[in-house]
């Protein structure tokens, strides 16, 4: 099951990049569709922060992952790199875990 | 950002400079190893979904884009099904069917090259092509980074899915919390702007309303209604 989820991935994301290079600019340049495709990853992305924070299957629990978020939302405002706010999210979680 | 890209015709720069163009490989070097680090994290957080290594190998040779893989194996992980993940990731690479249209101007690429230069349309490669002053360096940018994170992000979904194996239960070191913290820090920089933070604000209204009530994997999906508003609206202000 897991290889069919790989495969329809790779042929959906593929097909996506593939697209851009070949579709005629005009076509996706209206402002609505650009807006659109600007708004939704920050819809995507920040859903999932919600989820893989607060979602264990379908219950919605705080545990120790709550705390490794917000210290990696701190390390963000502190303007540290991609891999050190991962970490930190990482330690933290683990830490808690730990007490 | 500045559409740089697309005022290029006139190339304020020597398009030959090599002093430039060498500065121009070493930054998207330097960004290719920066990002392509973050796969060790992903070959943990896969392994820890219950993903083999292959499989995360997999996703990251073929599929390589990094928001779509997290998200795969976190609906897989949350007991998700195949067709959720897949479809919440593929709907994560929308993006980079636009990277595509604003680069291919740029690029001017035809036939096999097009097909494999496909590959490496992703958010690094496209935000250091399209900041560059010229043409021949937005493709010197595109190339090198996109080739750079390629190889390190592969390296290290190998190396993070290998070592997440042999430390015991990659929970007790909180891996469950690097997806999220990686999506964060993904989207970060462009909640900066209104328009953003409300369609962020609703996203996760929206997905924390679903959890309870929609299989795993369907909140992410009906979190994209968040741009109904955007989609909707007359307003030019996004």
């Amino acid at each position: 099951m897991i290889w069919l989820a790989v495969g329809l991935t790779l042929i959906g994301c593929y097909a996506l990049k593939l697209a851009g290079l070949l579709v005629p600019p005009r076509v996706l340049q209206r402002p609505r569709v650009r807006r659109v495709a600007e708004q939704l990853p920050v819809a995507l992305l920040l859903a999932l922060v919600a989820i893989g924070t607060f979602g264990t299957g379908r219950a919605l629990v705080i545990d120790a992952r709550a705390a490794g978020l917000a210290a990696a939302g701190v390390a963000l405002l502190l303007r540290a790199p991609f891999l050190l706010v991962v970490l930190v999210a990482a330690a933290v979680t683990a830490l808690v875990r730990l007490l | 950002m500045p559409d740089v890209v697309e005022d290029s015709d006139d190339d304020p720069v020597d398009p030959a400079d090599p002093d430039r163009l060498r500065k121009v490989r070493r930054d998207s070097v330097a960004v290719g190893v920066a990002v392509g680090t973050s796969g060790l994290t992903f070959g943990a957080a896969g392994v820890a979904a219950g993903l083999t290594v292959w499989q995360c190998a997999a996703l990251s040779l073929l599929v390589f884009t990094g928001a779509s893989q997290f998200a795969l194996v976190g609906v897989l992980g949350g007991g998700g099904s195949a067709l959720a993940g897949a479809l919440s990731a593929v709907a994560l690479g929308v993006r980079n069917t636009f990277y595509g249209i604003r680069l291919a101007d740029a690029l001017h690429l035809s036939g096999f090259r097009r097909l494999l230069s496909a590959q490496i349309v992703i958010d690094e490669s496209a935000a250091m092509a399209t900041t560059q002053p010229t043409r021949r360096e937005s493709r010197v940018a595109f190339f090198a980074t996109g080739l750079a994170v390629y190889v390190v992000w592969n390296l290290a979904t190998v190396v993070g899915a290998i070592g997440a194996g042999q430390i015991g239960d990659p929970m007790t070191f909180g891996v469950d919390a690097a997806a999220p913290a990686a999506f964060l820090a993904l989207i970060a920089p462009r909640l900066r702007g209104r328009v953003e933070r409300r369609t962020g604000a609703l996203a996760v209204a929206i997905a924390l309303v679903a959890v309870p009530l929609t299989p795993v994997g369907v909140p992410v999906l009906l979190a994209a209604l968040a741009v109904l508003p955007v989609a909707l609206g007359r307003r030019n202000d996004a």
